[in-house]
């Protein structure tokens, strides 16, 4: 066997080994993997509709949107996986919202690289539970110092652009809820 | 090389005298990157531990069969592969920690350690001993990671292992948790690392000095060697 042949056979034939073990280690993971996502989210689910005791995925919307039913399985509201740029990357959030949308009933960071023990303050409930008295027509404002209208949020000093991320992604998820509303969607 | 070539040996040398972190500094990226804590550190240590361990001995078992020119592709393939395996149980029993150590995971693919002593002594040694330098590379590692870790937790965070051990009237030095706080700690540790080596060479060439004026000599002897093995 000349050298060429023998590097092409020694490459291929680790690579198969490989790649057939791999095959078999994702068949035995992926059930855990999907189904530790599948808990990550429905944990957020509840923590942002406290009251909620059942949740069912909607089908036939291009977003991913969940229904929240209390015991006796009437509607609840909404809980809506949201995300967007923050200050150093992307924010993922879980968004509740009451089923007429004039109303936020929570909201949970489930991801943030922002700045540690500045932007990463977004996580905190001083600062989520603002949004639960937050008048969400037409749009959320981050305000900093004070706040005016109902509208209004106070951002976190020393993180105004994470605090402000926070808010625009709300506003982006609400303008998305209320069309499907328009739509007649949900 | 060491003088013995005792398994002990070969486990001893990656614990301090080739320790890959003050010694070789290779793999400074995952050192810097993830040491915030010291779970991140040991959990780092770990999986680095288990792909060194296991494409050492894969590579010096098959060290033979493979043609000198693909010997790189080939190493990175397996490496790859037992990364992939961490990778993805991780993720399907720690999702907490594969969240927290995020891209790191994947990139030790291209950890210099890894790939580093696959080419500089599994390939080059039995697979017992390539296995024992394997253990002593990643315990010393993890080491490593502990201490920049436990450091920073401390100082950053007054915090270790996630309790609380210093009282709130300590301020959390908030830079210690961010990128310019491993490069500052790290670099005190190599000056330490290496203060304390430069101290113990000084001793020995005293040592010698001493040794030979009483056996009045005047060269100096070859046995006064330094520390700096080849890697």
């Amino acid at each position: 066997m000349n050298n060429v042949t023998k590097m092409l056979v020694t490459l291929v034939v680790i690579g198969a080994i490989s790649g057939g073990l791999l095959a078999k280690i994702f068949e035995w993971a992926d059930p855990q993997i999907k189904a530790n996502a599948q808990r990550e989210t429905e944990r957020a689910i509840f923590v942002v509709h406290p009251e909620g005791k059942k949740q069912e995925k909607l089908t036939g919307i291009p977003d991913e949107l969940y229904k929240v039913m209390d015991d006796k399985g009437n509607l609840i509201g909404y809980a809506m996986p949201v995300k967007g740029n923050g200050f150093q990357g992307v924010i993922k959030m879980m968004m509740g919202v009451s089923p007429d949308l004039k109303k936020i009933t929570g909201l949970t960071v489930l991801d943030q690289v922002e700045t540690p023990g500045l932007g990463s303050e977004i996580t905190k409930e001083s600062f989520t539970d603002q949004f639960k008295k937050v008048d969400p027509t037409p749009a959320i404002v981050g305000k900093k110092g004070a706040t005016e209208t109902p509208n209004d949020i106070l951002t976190i000093t020393g993180a105004t652009i994470s605090s402000k991320a926070v808010v625009k992604i709300m506003n982006l998820g609400l303008d998305e809820l209320r069309k499907l509303k328009k739509e007649g969607k949900i | 090389m060491s003088k013995s070539n005792s398994p002990l040996n070969d486990f001893m040398n990656g614990i301090w005298k080739q320790n890959p972190i003050f010694k070789q500094v290779l793999g400074t990226c995952p050192t810097l990157a993830v040491t915030v804590s010291i779970v991140n550190g040991v959990a780092m240590g770990l999986a680095t531990t288990f792909v060194l361990l296991f494409s050492s001995l894969i590579i010096s078992m098959i060290k033979k069969l493979i043609p000198n020119q693909v010997r790189i592709a080939a190493y990175i393939v397996v490496i790859a592969t037992f990364v992939t395996i961490v990778d993805i149980v991780m993720k399907a029993q720690f999702p907490d920690l594969s969240k927290a150590l995020g891209p790191f995971i994947p990139l030790i693919v291209v950890n210099c350690i890894i790939l580093g002593r696959a080419e500089a002594f599994a390939s080059k040694n039995t697979v017992v001993r390539s296995g024992f330098d394997a253990l002593g590379m990643g315990a010393g590692f993890t080491l490593a990671l502990i201490v920049i870790g436990s450091i920073r937790e401390i100082l950053g965070s007054n915090k270790l292992f996630g309790f609380v051990v210093l009282p709130d009237t300590v301020e959390p030095m908030l830079i210690f948790i961010l990128p310019a706080g491993a490069f500052l700690t790290l670099g005190i540790l190599f000056g330490i690392a290496n203060n304390y080596e430069q101290k113990k060479k000084d001793k020995e060439i005293q040592k010698a000095i001493t040794a030979e004026r009483s056996t009045k000599l005047v060269t100096a002897p070859a046995s006064v060697q330094t520390e700096t093995e080849e890697a």
